[in-house]
């Protein structure tokens, strides 16, 4: 059997993902988290008086407080890995991977360890998230935006 | 010739520990089973060192044995150079040799045990293997509390450690033949389908020790791979149907046994510890099978080969045990 054949058989008889249910809880996830979102953007607007921005500010911090929170008491990677995208998307799944980095390596260091592995996961998201800010500014900026 | 017959090699004695989802699992009966991860120490390779000690002590005082008894200590682990392994082996003065073969460890270190035994003046070896899930997790894919969705191809590394005590004393298990496997690489990249990885590897080995010792699959009461998990199973047996013409009957995946379905572990138990496990904790206990052939497979990948988008060897060797009541 050659390798082209044996892709094939592997191919074959490995399970596929049942990429239409993840994508359905992701969607409601994401929808669910997005909904408590607004509602406590409502909440912070309207009984506390802040500006949008500045509940919008209040918002983001929650999030990341709460994603650090459950992933340092142990039990946010089981709905993390059930929900998938949905928890992924929102700031929680970048809080997350710095919470779970910072954990494996607190052993090894705060410098050698904690610190040089603290963005390894979430180091693309901060290079690439520069990079398509940067692009895209420029194509505003050419745009006459 | 890769096999090699033995005249007088016994397993005499061996001594498992598990670690809290193995506890839970399929199987009973071990000598230890912990209740969680840690074992009393601040860090998971600590564990897994401390895990190794303890069956080495244990199977030591199981059969009144000194440290200076030992001719050889024999084995490995996964981790960056063997480092639990060679880090357990400090403590005993025995003679070491340090082996490293992913999961195929088990029987690469019984057959480098059985070769001494037969060939040399050697009378008392011991070898071990150990793996830690979350030592593994750290290592091969992403930080330990950080929850990657895995694909239904993905294996689960068992946590646990066993030691085997290899003598030329007759008793119930005798170590009668081996064949030293060849690392075949066939083109997988995909380091969560290991089980695809693996299986060419185990019927290259497979198909040169029926060959090599004149045999037929049936002289086997059973056929044990180590852990090509469910999904790699399936692939082995038809790859091996297509590609050599041999049909399993007597078959089983030790990574398939050990733990229950509804455990999470994706397509099975998976690492060196999954095979021994398995052999003498369900295998052996049924006293249902007189010869026994354990084939333990290897994925012999790195991180970094695999970021590399190499494609991964695999390799595979075979022990053939014989149980006389």
């Amino acid at each position: 059997m050659n390798i082209k054949e044996y892709q094939k058989l592997v191919k074959d008889l490995s399970p596929r993902e049942n990429r239409l249910k993840n994508m359905a809880v992701a969607f409601f996830v994401g929808g669910l988290i997005g909904f408590l979102g607004e509602f406590y953007l409502y909440l912070l607007t309207e009984s506390f008086g802040m500006s949008r921005a500045d509940a919008f500010s209040w918002l983001c911090l929650t999030l990341i407080l709460l994603g650090t929170l459950l992933t340092a008491l142990g039990f946010f990677d089981n709905w993390f890995s059930k929900c998938k995208c949905g928890l992924i998307i929102p700031t929680t799944g970048f809080a997350h991977s710095i919470t779970s980095c910072a954990l494996d390596f607190k052993k090894e260091g705060l410098i050698t360890g904690l610190g040089a592995n603290f963005f390894k996961l979430a180091g693309s998201v901060i290079l690439y998230g520069i990079i398509s800010a940067f692009v895209l500014t420029i194509v505003r900026v050419m745009l006459g935006g | 010739m890769a096999s090699t017959k033995y005249k007088n090699v016994y397993l005499t004695d061996y001594y498992t520990i598990v670690g809290p989802l193995e506890k839970e699992g399929r199987l009973r009966g071990y000598n230890i089973a912990l209740d969680n991860y840690y074992y009393n120490e601040n860090t998971f390779e600590k564990a897994e060192i401390k895990m190794q000690k303890v069956v080495i002590d244990n199977i030591l005082f199981k059969n009144g044995l000194r440290n200076d008894d030992i001719d050889l200590l024999v084995g490995g682990d996964l981790s960056n150079q063997i480092s639990v392994t060679n880090y357990s082996a400090k403590n005993f003065g025995f003679p070491f040799l340090g082996v490293y073969a992913a999961c195929a460890t088990f029987p690469e270190s019984l057959i480098i045990g059985a070769n001494f035994l037969d060939n040399m003046a050697y009378k008392k070896i011991i070898s071990i293997t150990s793996s830690h899930n979350l030592t593994a997790e750290k290592q091969f894919r992403y930080p330990i509390e950080y929850g990657a969705p895995k694909p239904h191809t993905a294996t689960f590394t068992a946590t646990g450690s066993v030691a085997t005590l290899l003598t030329k004393v007759p008793g119930h298990i005798k170590i009668e033949s081996s064949t030293i496997g060849t690392p075949i690489d066939m083109g997988i990249k995909d380091a969560n389908n290991m089980g695809a990885v693996m299986a060419p590897a185990a019927a290259l080995t497979l198909n040169r020790h029926l060959q090599d010792l004149k045999r037929s699959p049936e002289y086997y009461d059973l056929i044990l791979t180590g852990d090509l998990g469910c999904v790699g199973s399936e692939i082995f047996k038809q790859y091996l149907k297509i590609n050599n013409g041999i049909t399993l009957k007597n078959y089983k995946d030790a990574g398939c046994e050990l733990f229950l379905e509804d455990q999470e572990t994706y397509a099975g138990g998976s690492g060196p510890v999954c095979l021994p496990l398995v052999l003498f904790n369900r295998i052996l206990n049924s006293r249902k099978y007189q010869k026994i052939l354990i084939i333990g497979t290897g994925s012999l990948h790195s991180s970094t080969l695999v970021n590399q988008k190499n494609t991964i060897p695999a390799i595979a060797h075979a022990v053939s045990l014989e149980v006389v009541r």
